[in-house]
């Protein structure tokens, strides 16, 4: 147990270190801006003293080291800064709207992983049948479709054909939890048929790979019944790779959902960032990209956490 | 190679004509399409009639013109930019196979930190920095998406580099260039080939989702992705007119699917 324990502490130093690269690259980038930033918001017109007095505030006279561990700083305590569109704190902005786009994902996931998880393994089971063809064939075109190109089917479906769901997930901070869920039904729908393609693909190799060991034909030559083959020998040895498939796709999910949020005006995080890169709000950029980033290394290393703890030989070796 | 075609798969088949017709659609685009491609020609949204094929968009442009161009577009742009991909993916990660060491290193630290960023958001915010303009489109996609093929690339040729007809080359005083020119390049290329397939329908649905929330192709050029967003607002009328330009984009991804697949097929060596 010691042996995992070193492990996952060094790749948990390594995932820090990236997000700490990662926060560097960020700010770098904005340094990058051409033009002053002050001059960019306050436009043409401004004054030399407005100019001064808006580089003050920004802390723009400083020189750059001082200023990136500053707003790391902020940043580590939940100060994000102000936004320059309108001025509000942007960790306001921010927290509720990560919420809401938590909600979405995890919603999906829901329905997402145990429907990906029984469609992969009846697909493995059977596979080469017609059943298996059939899912194959139909998770490969739901992998080759932009997630636009579903959401607007569903939504000239379901809400305009039938109307029987909203096709724009308005959500509000005191809605009931019904209604809330209601509204979202349709961009949970487009994310589970996207989110659910990939993990049934991936599942259905891993299992076959497990399938096809050298152990699992003993078994079977043995003579042992098909289905205690299946749990006991199988399953376990499955897990690792199947749980690594889901915690990769929930990193998936959380970036998959800006594209949907855009289609459904669904105030999450996605919906956020794209917003603030048409509007050049570079202090909403920077706060929401390092936030997506941090959930996104923080589930990979949850994937490799897991499926380390979940197979014996990954216990043995080094990274 | 015409044996070949001739015992190709029916989806192999469906998806090579998907693409040729595509590609030519694309190279003859001002002899196909009726109409310029920014010139406002009738009302909003008319349906389709003798004079427009298939309508006209949220401003009265034709939309079969749209269309035409659109593809020629996107499908230039996501070329252009795989291939940059491809140069600047593999040049560096034979490299990385053949020099090892700390040139490996250093090349696999740094695509491993990109990598750990997501494709997307990291699209986003160096838009946000530099504004969105065509070079600049198909220089980000390009280095995020050469990270792929540079894992790729390296471990190809990691394989090839230990066969012992590298090593003879070696011994010979081969240098660089010429052992990744001569040895490691024509053995690399069956995966690469699969491999450009794959990496062209991601760069093409990122291209047109960057310009669906309209960060990518800025308009009046017209592009698949671009146009869904233009008339979204047409859905919620019961004008499916969104769902054809997103339906075009879907079709090629599949149709170039369908192509590796065989492909992949045809390369492993398995046959029924």
């Amino acid at each position: 147990m010691k042996n995992v324990l070193i492990l996952i502490f060094k790749r948990s130093g390594a995932s820090l270190i990236t997000i700490f690269i990662i926060s560097l690259i960020i700010f770098i980038g904005v340094e990058l801006l051409p033009g002053d930033v002050a001059e960019t918001v306050l436009g043409q017109g401004a004054t030399p003293e407005t100019v001064e007095q808006f580089r003050k505030a920004l802390k723009l006279d400083l020189p750059p080291h001082i200023r990136y561990g500053a707003w790391l700083n902020d940043f580590v305590h939940g100060d994000f800064g102000n936004s320059l569109a309108n001025g509000r704190p942007v960790a306001g902005l921010i927290g509720w709207r990560l919420g809401n786009t938590l909600f979405l994902a995890l919603s999906t996931a829901v329905i997402a992983i145990p429907l990906a998880l029984l469609l992969g393994m009846l697909a493995a089971f059977y596979r080469n049948t017609f059943f298996d063809k059939l899912i194959s064939t139909t998770t490969l075109s739901f992998i080759s479709f932009p997630e636009f190109f579903i959401a607007y089917i569903l939504i000239s479906l379901l809400s305009v054909k039938f109307n029987i769901f909203p096709s724009l997930a308005v959500t509000e901070p005191n809605m009931g939890l019904g209604s809330k869920i209601y509204s979202i039904i349709l961009p949970s729908l487009t994310l589970t048929f996207v989110v659910t393609a990939h993990m049934m693909r991936q599942t259905r190799a891993a299992i076959i790979n497990v399938l096809a060991s050298a152990y699992i034909e003993m078994a079977e030559i043995k003579g042992i019944k098909r289905f205690r083959i299946i749990v006991l020998h199988a399953f376990p040895n499955s897990l690792s790779p199947v749980i690594n498939v889901i915690a990769v796709n929930m990193a998936y999910l959380i970036v998959g959902v800006v594209i949907v949020e855009v289609v459904f005006v669904y105030p999450g995080l996605g919906q956020l960032l794209v917003d603030s890169v048409a509007k050049r709000d570079l202090p909403v950029v920077q706060a929401s990209g390092l936030v997506f980033s941090i959930v996104y290394i923080f589930l990979n290393l949850l994937a490799d956490i897991l499926s380390m703890l979940s197979n014996p030989k990954l216990r043995q070796s080094q990274i | 190679m015409l044996k070949l075609l001739r015992q190709s798969p029916l989806s192999a088949r469906i998806g090579m004509g998907i693409v040729i017709l595509n590609i030519l659609v694309a190279i003859f685009a001002p002899l196909i399409a009726p109409y310029g491609e920014t010139s406002v020609v009738g009302d909003v949204w008319e349906s389709s009639s003798a004079q427009f094929y298939i309508g006209t968009d949220h401003i009265g442009r034709d939309l079969f013109t749209r269309m035409v161009y659109g593809g020629r577009n996107t499908i230039a742009l996501a070329f252009i930019t795989t291939m940059l991909s491809f140069l600047v993916g593999s040049f560096l990660g034979f490299i990385a196979a053949v020099k090892g060491a700390w040139t490996d290193q250093l090349l696999s630290r740094a695509v491993d930190i990109i990598m750990a960023f997501p494709t997307l958001i990291f699209a986003l915010m160096i838009l946000s920095v530099l504004g969105s303009s065509l070079p600049t489109l198909i220089f980000t996609i390009a280095i995020l998406d050469s990270t792929r093929v540079y894992r790729l690339s390296r471990a190809v040729a990691m394989d090839i580099e230990v066969m012992e007809f590298v090593e003879a080359a070696r011994l010979r005083g081969e240098g660089l260039w010429w052992l990744i020119r001569h040895e490691i390049l024509p053995n690399a290329l069956p995966p690469l080939i699969a491999e450009f397939g794959l990496r062209f329908c991601f760069v093409f649905l990122f291209i047109a989702s960057l310009s669906f929330l309209g960060l990518g192709i800025q308009p009046p050029l017209a592009d698949w992705g671009g146009m869904v967003r233009e008339n979204s607002g047409a859905i919620t009328f019961g004008i499916f007119i969104p769902l054809i330009p997103a339906g075009a984009i879907a079709v090629l991804t599949v149709g170039v699917n369908l192509i590796v697949d065989w492909f992949l097929h045809l390369s492993s060596g398995l046959h029924e």
